[in-house]
């Protein structure tokens, strides 16, 4: 070759779409907080001996005080609970668990589970922004098939 | 006791959409080479290196040996640190450790990324919780969109009050060579761009961008004789949160912000952050950002972000002028984007910011933000800390 080229078509490689399946281990706890949704349809919570507040799911440490819990420190919770923040997600993506494109719109919520300290992260059904503000009250909303993943919660629907 | 590190010289590429002229090794060595010249240090005086980049959004493993021939680091020791947005501050902050520890004398700091490469919003969902948070998160937007709802909330704070905020950066980032996104925009454009995530519109939130960045730290004694004004290191902080998006307290604002700009700022025994800071390169990935966090800083009371910035105060020539370069709004190649800040507030204290110069800057503010709301800081200032 001679010279400067001048005009070079800019090549690139695609990686494909195959996916690469992982398998992730629920814990102990979390388990029994997918077995508690699906008998009792319920929440399950852990309470900090240390700092007292509740959090859900149920985990083995509490991060801030780093305080080892058990499963005497489990306790139930209800199925409801309230706003705490929202988007309703409006532009495309890619959902890396299917490699697919997520549906949108749809609204994501974090949710404080009556009876707890902190926030659940999931979906709440409706999509008109001006229809859903913080502070709501919001009750979850099961599939009737549980399969012991988080998508066993439907969404959360508004009740007041 | 460590040693007294300083900032002696910088280089960043020309940052944009997509560079399909490069590969990734390529546009790392643009950054590195302009800023050996800068210095005017030579590859073979570099005693190690720190790269950093975004887990997965290259997909590329062990970027620390897959770049050596970009990075300069053939037969050196190299390390990778990552650590999702706080990577670039990380990486400075890693460095500044080597270097501090009394076993390196000059490190090169490279921070990079390809944004085009892939999806940026399916890249960072795979920094979510498998098993709670990945199903629902749908990457960085709605996550920062829910604080903002929160904050408005809270305080009553509008959107029109957020979209100053992206105003300004990008009448700073007009000023700036290297930056991405470079067109002024008004209120009222921001008011219009389309919605991606109640309440973020496009122009309240970074873009994607290819580009690296590259910062030489040198211990004293080096580093006078390399820069005629080096950028010393005061203080840095380094403060992160547990896991769980669930776990962060929506109502208390940015926790992780707060610890580590008080840190910092007391490290170096500053007490009246506003008229003691010169000018601050901050790490604000969206407008909402450059009201909520400016109050976790402590620049001005909860619920007066609004006020403070409709003021003037954060602009150019106000009374602290926040992000010349036009900030991460205007540049957003993740694994650089937290350097470039460090670099940006290095070049003002070193007087070679042109015409995004702040006159006379005696000290600056640098922060990093990222992952599950953790947060960097970092001081620089013009005269070497005692």
């Amino acid at each position: 070759m001679t010279g400067e080229s001048k005009e070079i078509e800019l090549l690139t490689n695609d990686s494909g779409t195959l996916s690469m399946p992982y398998e992730w281990s629920i814990g102990k706890y979390g388990s029994l907080f997918f077995k508690y949704l699906r008998e009792k349809r319920r929440f399950l919570g852990i309470r900090c001996p240390r700092c007292g507040k509740v959090m859900v799911p149920p985990r083995r440490i509490c991060g801030p005080c780093f305080q080892d819990l058990g499963e005497k420190d489990i306790v139930e919770l209800s199925d409801t609970g309230t706003i705490m923040a929202f988007s309703v997600v409006n532009y495309p993506f890619i959902d890396p668990a299917t490699g697919l494109k997520r549906p949108i719109p749809y609204t994501y919520g974090y949710i404080n589970i009556d009876g707890s300290d902190n926030i659940f992260s999931h979906v709440i059904n409706g999509t008109d922004e001006t229809k859903i503000k913080v502070g709501m009250k919001v009750r979850a909303v099961f599939r009737e098939k549980m399969e012991g993943n988080i998508q066993d919660i439907k969404y959360f629907e508004i009740i007041r | 006791m460590a040693r007294r590190v300083a900032i002696v010289g910088t280089g960043q590429t020309y940052h944009r959409s997509q560079r399909l002229d490069v590969n990734g090794r390529e546009l790392i060595s643009e950054a590195v080479i302009r800023c050996l010249e800068d210095c005017e240090v030579s590859i073979k005086d570099v005693d190690a290196i720190v790269i950093g980049n975004m887990d997965h959004f290259e997909s590329i493993n062990y970027v620390d040996a897959w770049s050596v021939e970009g990075s300069g680091g053939h037969m050196k020791p190299i390390m990778k640190v990552t650590t999702g947005g706080t990577t670039g501050t990380s990486v400075a902050i890693a460095a500044y450790y080597h270097v501090a520890s009394g076993l390196f004398d000059r490190v090169l700091a490279i921070g990079w990324e390809k944004n085009s490469e892939s999806d940026t919003s399916a890249a960072i969902i795979t920094c979510s919780d498998p098993i709670w948070d990945r199903f629902s998160y749908a990457g960085a937007i709605p996550s920062l969109a829910t604080e903002a709802s929160a904050y408005m909330e809270q305080y009553g704070v509008t959107q029109e009050d957020a979209a100053r905020v992206a105003v300004r950066e990008r009448a700073h980032a007009g000023n700036n060579p290297y930056a991405h996104l470079r067109k002024p925009i008004t209120i009222e454009d921001v008011m219009n761009s389309p919605m991606l995530a109640y309440p973020i519109k496009l122009l309240d939130v970074c873009p994607r961008t290819d580009g690296a960045c590259a910062v030489v730290f040198a211990a004293e004694g080096v580093a006078e004789k390399i820069a005629l004004t080096p950028a010393w290191i005061k203080s840095t902080s380094v403060r992160h949160s547990t896991t769980w998006f669930g776990d962060v307290d929506y109502n208390t604002g940015l926790v992780s912000l707060t610890r580590a700009s008080k840190e910092a700022f007391e490290k170096t025994g500053i007490r009246e952050s506003v008229e003691e800071i010169d000018v601050c390169e901050l790490y604000l990935p969206y407008s909402y950002a450059g009201l909520k966090w400016i109050e976790a800083i402590g620049f001005c009371g909860p619920g007066e972000g609004p006020r403070f910035v409709s003021e003037g105060n954060t602009d150019m020539g106000g009374k602290l002028p926040v992000n010349p370069s036009g900030g991460v709004m205007s540049t957003n190649c993740i694994g650089a984007t937290g350097l470039i800040r460090v670099a940006e507030a290095a070049i003002q204290i070193m007087g070679k910011a042109e015409k995004r110069q702040v006159p006379d800057v005696k000290t600056a503010f640098v922060t990093g933000f990222g992952g599950c709301w953790w947060s960097d800081a970092m001081v620089l200032g013009k005269k070497k800390p005692l």
